[in-house]
């Protein structure tokens, strides 16, 4: 056993995790946070996107031992005060999910996106979310919504965008 | 799935982390960014008694300038890479084909030296490291040597690092001015290469003075193509005698065939993906 110190969407925890233990099975197992989903065995669909010091990370290919110190942002820490992200706003506005298995994944990594590149094109957003799979192919309105949100989360724009782009911070 | 149990340790220098794997003997592997490793891990192609982290030891992470040299960590990140200045002025074939690894996740923690002592022929910075001239600095319990990129790449998933060896940095020589280029053909999932060609060009008065092209997956290592090079050389930069020289790109190699391509399908490949390349690079 190994302890692993660490906050998670804002609280700190402590446990003692088996060094084998992938960072994807802390979050759902132990901490009960399964708005992080498993969605392959390979790497490849990103389902499980949470953000480790700000920056978007596959959870599924990272041990909890290697995030001792460190913060994590998950889908459930994104809300503030009972109000969404404007990035979950813009998925449900846009109608950005069919299945909705990849939405998790799609707006962590989404958010972080737009910390690198705050107005991205539709092929920006496309290569933005390449490392993310949605088996509905409904990728059009995902990019709709990413640029939606893109829009509302400007510096200026008349949306209220008060906490949360700073809880985002992806990137960086 | 789960991976098997492994006990792990962190070590916070160089010398604790050579110390640690020559303790943890012929089953101890080192986890660098853990891209490749821990999706192996997962799927139990593996199965080490003990991963020695070398996410505790700052002196491997960074890009520094160290004369005619740009000296990279072998620790950094893809995404570093990318966004550093010194790389994209004097190294820029190395953001360029960077950029394509993978994904923006996979980006943010794979590792240039992980990759490099991974050396999966498909991986796609083993053939700049070659065609750049890349220097490698692998550190042992008797301190360190240098490699050049031309004896790294040994075989298959094999390189020049010795048993309780660690790659600890990565030393590129400038290509200042020289034009660039990654040319990749790939599946659209996770981004591998079936066939990428890394080609540096130093155009003189219209005509090729240097050329330098590495191979991706033409073999069970990464390939320099010295006959194209060669061939290049004291060329205009047009299509039709790139092209010329581009044919001279399967000398010397073994592709394989696997269920994306079959060799005689990555030689043709090869051939356009190359005159692609060098003609991008001329600019």
């Amino acid at each position: 056993m190994a302890q692993v110190r660490v906050t998670v969407d804002g609280v700190e925890y402590a446990d003692d995790v088996e060094p084998r233990t992938l960072l994807v099975h802390y979050l759902r197992e132990r901490l009960g946070k399964t708005g992080t989903l498993v969605g392959c065995d390979t790497s490849n669909c990103g389902a499980c996107t949470v953000h480790l010091n700000g920056q978007s990370v596959k959870s599924c290919s990272v041990l909890a031992v290697q995030v001792d110190g460190a913060e994590i942002t998950t889908i459930e820490g994104i809300a503030r005060d009972g109000k969404l992200h404007p990035m979950q706003e813009a998925f449900n506005e846009c109608h950005a999910l069919q299945c909705g298995y990849c939405t998790p994944g799609m707006i962590m990594q989404a958010i972080d996106l737009l910390g690198d590149n705050p107005d991205p094109n539709e092929q920006e957003v496309r290569e933005g979310i390449e490392g993310n799979l949605c088996r509905c192919t409904g990728y059009q309105n995902i990019v709709r919504a990413v640029q939606s949100a893109a829009a509302k989360m400007k510096p200026g724009s008349t949306a209220d965008t008060q906490s949360p782009v700073s809880v985002a911070g992806g990137g960086e | 799935m789960i991976p098997s149990k492994f006990d792990y340790v962190k070590p916070s220098s160089v010398a604790d982390a050579v110390a640690a794997l020559q303790q943890g003997g012929e089953d101890a592997k080192i986890l660098a960014g853990g891209q490749s490793l821990i999706p192996v891990l997962r799927l139990r192609l593996a199965t080490p008694s003990v991963l020695i982290d070398l996410g505790g030891i700052p002196e491997l992470r960074g890009i520094r300038e160290d004369g005619d040299r740009i000296v990279i960590g072998a620790m950094t990140a893809y995404h570093d890479i990318i966004r550093d200045d010194l790389v994209k002025q004097h190294v820029t074939l190395l953001a360029q084909a960077t950029e394509t690894v993978a994904d923006n996740q996979v980006r943010h923690r794979g590792t240039l030296g992980g990759s490099l002592a991974h050396a999966d022929p498909a991986g796609d910075l083993g053939a700049v490291a070659l065609a750049l001239d890349a220097e490698l600095v692998i550190a042992g319990a008797d301190g360190s040597r240098t490699v050049p990129a031309s004896d790294f790449f040994v075989d298959y998933f094999t390189t020049a690092i010795g048993e309780g060896e660690i790659l600890t940095e990565i030393r590129f020589p400038k290509y200042t001015g020289w034009g660039s280029h990654y040319e990749k053909f790939n599946r659209t999932a996770q981004a591998w290469s079936m066939v990428a060609i890394a080609a540096a060009i130093r155009v003189e008065g219209g005509s090729i003075a240097e050329a330098r092209v590495g191979l991706t997956n033409m073999g069970t290592t990464p390939i320099r193509a010295t006959g194209v090079e060669q061939a290049l050389v004291g060329q205009p930069a047009t299509a039709d005698a790139v092209r010329a020289a581009a044919d001279r790109v399967t000398e010397g190699t073994s592709a394989p065939s696997d269920a994306d391509a079959a060799a005689d399908y990555r030689e043709h490949l090869a051939k356009v993906l190359t005159g692609r390349a060098v003609l991008a690079a001329a600019g």
